[in-house]
């Protein structure tokens, strides 16, 4: 173990002795230690501009990872408890997974890391754990399970698959760096091998990190603007859409919706641009709806034209979306797929307190029409409950387990 | 519970018994020693304290962990870090999982590394640390009593040559490697080829 960390460990306790003797002579201090540590012994994240360094906090009232503004890579990965993990096991597994995301996310070492030099350069990773709909009976805890988590009902749509489909565990790793992302993954999952196996993983992408201005709304696959309706983070319509203030365990946490979206970008492809305008109810270039000039506007769904046509048709994405609802009804943070030329589309995210109130309307009225369908093909669906945060002593899901 | 998930987040805790045994003349560091032993990488407010408390503690050990096991015999980690002004040695070490650990660092033995107790123990220099690791020296815990589980821990506590013991918790993590062959001391065992392929670890 002769890694930079502990090297630079060594170094700095020196310089404590250093200090020990200055503290005798009138308390000099430890920034005045540290810079007279040699040059080169500083890792990366000692001030650079690399995006490598930059990291988000594991502690807080919620988990990172929803409210966080979307990283560049994603991997979802969906586990099945093995059969002996009872209440105690998880908590277990829990505990170890929670250093791992702390160490991880700040770009400290994992414990028994092979490769230790892959884990320094978080570049704002997150680790997030979910709890399926099949945990808390699991662990002997089936009455604390929030109501509204439950598999979502069949849609008419839907052309579900078994490899895209359910879990017991989610473990949701994003990161700016792709590498970074892959080590975190592994770290984690080889912590989770003696509780459970996994059932599926899902990897998707946005932009690569300084592509666009932050705060940009991402394109999918079919040049969408996607997600221009989403409650900003730290806007109280984002806190009382997104976090759970039931009383209990849960409260802080939030619900989690996965679904896997095919796109047959071959048929769109025979789609004009004023059709494929048509069928989404904004412009492909600004992303403004067709009744607006810009992004951000809100649109006139009794719009006519000239022939008394809605200008935003009915079958149009964005009407079926929004329903009699004001506002965001749920924060989506998708990300994009593509595992070769004929296997394309969408990871579909969204985070939620309660599932059947927010998300079910929505989905039902998408699923009964929505052009979009002919294009789009649900090909996995799983829930997941997400713990809320870790206090500074604490560990994930430590409400519903400790 | 709270010794647990402290371990959990594998800082290791050394309570620092050893503190009033070393005796180093340490009231002015308390009070403007506060933060020189964070490193900003893992040192946690708690670390800062302890550390701040002088180098009287000796020793530290951070990162600890341990690999878990079914049975027979399994290995802990960590680094161990000595505050003070001279030189310090572990000279055994006893856990909570077995009622034998030995200290034991890898030495290269016809063509091949193999484990062997450590003559003279631990010296951790002064200012200095010692890793304890994988391929490298660790405490070595023979015959464990039960299971050690992934997440579970190992309550290790080390005797210093200098008096008092140190004692930290290691976390046991599931971890493939670390599957040194044992080479015990001449005499132990008749066959030490025989010993060397039987007692792989793992």
């Amino acid at each position: 173990m002769t890694n930079p960390k502990l090297s630079r460990r060594g170094l700095l306790t020196g310089a404590l002795v250093g200090v020990a003797g200055a503290a005798v002579a009138g308390c000099s201090t430890p920034g005045g230690a540290s810079a007279e540590a040699p040059p080169g012994s500083s890792t990366p994240t000692s001030g650079t501009n690399l995006i490598g360094t930059e990291t988000e906090q594991f502690h807080g009232a919620h988990q990172a990872g929803v409210a966080t503004r979307p990283q560049a890579h994603a991997s979802f990965v969906a586990l099945t408890l093995h059969t002996d993990v009872d209440r105690a096991a998880a908590g277990r597994w829990m505990r170890l997974l929670s250093d791992d995301a702390r160490r991880l996310m700040s770009g400290s070492v994992v414990l028994a890391d092979n490769e230790p030099e892959l884990g320094t350069l978080p570049a704002r990773l997150t680790a997030t754990v979910g709890f399926g709909p099949g945990f808390f009976a699991a662990v002997g805890l089936p009455d604390r399970r929030p109501e509204s988590l439950q598999p979502l009902p069949p849609y008419a749509i839907d052309k579900l698959r078994k490899e895209w489909t359910g879990g017991d565990v989610l473990l949701q790793v994003c990161s700016d760096d792709p590498i970074s992302l892959a080590h975190a993954e592994r770290m984690l999952l080889k912590d989770s091998r003696a509780f459970a196996s996994i059932a599926w993983v899902q990897r998707g992408f946005q932009r690569s990190a300084g592509t666009t201005e932050v705060g940009t709304t991402p394109r999918n696959l079919m040049g969408q603007v996607d997600g221009t309706v989403n409650p900003a983070a730290g806007t109280p319509a984002f806190e009382g859409a997104v976090w759970s203030r039931q009383p209990g365990w849960f409260a802080g946490g939030t619900l989690a919706v996965i679904r896997r979206i095919s796109m047959n970008l071959d048929t769109w492809d025979k789609v004009a641009r004023d059709g494929r305008e048509l069928a989404i109810g904004r412009r492909l270039d600004t992303g403004a709806p067709l009744t607006g000039a810009a992004e951000r506007d809100e649109p006139d769904f009794a719009a006519t034209d000239e022939l008394g046509l809605e200008v935003i048709p009915r079958f149009a994405h964005i009407r079926r979306a929004r329903g009699d609802a004001n506002g965001p009804q749920f924060l989506r943070r998708p990300y994009s797929y593509s595992t070769g030329p004929d296997d394309q589309g969408l990871i579909f995210v969204a985070y939620q307190a309660d599932i059947a109130k927010q998300f079910l309307p929505v989905q039902q009225r998408l699923a009964e029409l929505d052009l979009l369908n002919t294009w789009t093909t649900p090909i996995g669906s799983a829930v997941f409950a997400i713990p809320p945060g870790v206090a500074e002593d604490g560990w994930i899901g430590d409400s519903l387990l400790g | 519970m709270q010794a647990i998930s402290t371990a959990a987040r594998g800082r290791l805790q050394s309570i620092a018994l050893a503190t009033a045994a070393l005796g180093l003349g340490i009231g002015s560091l308390t009070a403007c020693g506060s933060t020189a032993a964070t490193d900003g990488a893992s040192a946690t407010p708690s670390d800062a304290a302890r550390s701040s408390e002088p180098a009287s503690a000796g020793l530290t050990v951070t990162d600890a962990w341990a690999k878990a096991a079914e049975s027979g015999m399994t290995a802990a980690f960590g680094t161990l870090t000595n505050n003070g002004s001279a030189p310090v040695t572990v000279v055994s070490a006893a856990t909570d999982a077995s009622d034998r650990t030995e200290l034991h660092e890898m030495v290269m033995k016809d063509g091949e590394m193999v484990m062997q107790p450590k003559v003279g123990g631990f010296e951790v220099p002064a200012g200095g640390s010692f890793e304890l690791a994988p391929g490298g020296s660790h405490v070595m815990i023979m015959d464990v009593k039960k299971a050690i589980k992934p997440g579970d821990t190992v309550r290790v506590t080390l005797t210093l040559d200098t008096g008092g013991p140190v004692e930290f918790e290691a976390v046991a993590k599931d971890y493939a490697g670390a599957d040194e062959s044992y080479q015990p001391e001449p005499g132990e065992m008749s066959s030490p080829g025989g010993m060397a392929s039987s007692s792989s670890m793992g």
